[in-house]
């Protein structure tokens, strides 16, 4: 049977999401792809919070869950702004193709 | 009761975000995200933490996912381009991008390890009462004041700094 779940499962499953955002920013060639990477790694985060305090009895977590929430809106508005501004420059969304800082 | 839940939701949650990270096609990746965050409200409700959960949805569901979706769409860029060329194999060549991902498959290792090495914490039982949002409301606009007005100049700051980056130069 299924066994209910502790305080570890969640960090396990918030660890195993928060790996998957990693790997998808690594080998994804794709700059949409990767910001949708960092929000899942965002969320495994979230969950951690919300799990820990759930654990702990309290609300702080969840406060700054929205906290985190309302920087996740800044960052893909700001993030999605420069992936425009990009693609029309170079008609790519590959990052490979923006090495104009590199020496 | 909570364990079947948990246990189909976290799967649903782990296939969605695979999906996102393996998807070719960035319009298939953003839907199978918004899956992903249908997974993670219910994890939420099952923390009893219902309003987190609804704002899970309303917000990033609704408000950044669509703010995605406009950009897939009005940037029209269908799958990732192939590798090629010069920089494609100096910079972006299969060696460092398969090191990167290594290294993500390995920190998973670790913390899978750490934390099936930890004592297993029940969580507190029969608590019950999920958080009221008067709960949160208090504490957020009690203790967290300033930290909430700061968040209101960080979102004018990202909407002007969207602006003007995508502005098109005259």
């Amino acid at each position: 049977m299924l066994t209910e779940p502790t305080l570890n499962h969640y960090l396990l499953l918030s660890a195993v999401l928060f790996s998957i955002g990693t790997v998808g920013v690594f080998l994804r060639r794709n700059l949409i792809t990767i910001l949708l990477s960092v929000e899942v790694m965002l969320n495994a985060v979230n969950l951690t919070f919300v799990a820990v305090d759930r654990y702990l009895n309290t609300v702080d977590g969840q406060i700054i869950v929205f906290f985190v929430m309302t920087v996740a809106a800044a960052e893909a508005a700001v993030g999605l702004a420069i992936v425009i501004a990009l693609f029309r420059h170079k008609e790519t969304l590959n990052p490979d193709a923006f090495t104009n800082l590199k020496w | 009761m909570t364990g079947i839940y948990f246990w189909v939701l976290a799967a649903v949650t782990v296939m969605a975000s695979l999906g996102v990270v393996l998807q070719r096609n960035p319009m298939y990746s953003v839907l199978l995200l918004i899956v992903s965050f249908g997974g993670l409200s219910g994890l939420y409700i099952t923390l009893n933490a219902p309003v987190v959960a609804a704002i899970q949805i309303i917000i990033y569901a609704g408000a950044i996912m669509v703010l995605f979706l406009f950009v897939v769409m009005l940037l029209n860029v269908p799958t990732e381009d192939p590798p090629h060329g010069y920089h494609a194999r100096l910079l972006g060549g299969a060696g460092p991008r398969w090191f990167g991902a290594v290294l993500a498959v390995v920190l998973m290792g670790e913390l899978v390890f750490a934390l099936s090495h930890l004592a297993s914490t029940p969580l507190p039982s029969g608590t019950g009462n999920p958080t009221s949002i008067a709960q949160i409301g208090v504490r957020l606009y009690r203790d967290y004041a300033f930290a909430f007005e700061v968040t209101s100049v960080l979102i004018l700051l990202s909407m002007v700094g969207a602006v003007i980056l995508a502005r098109k130069e005259s």
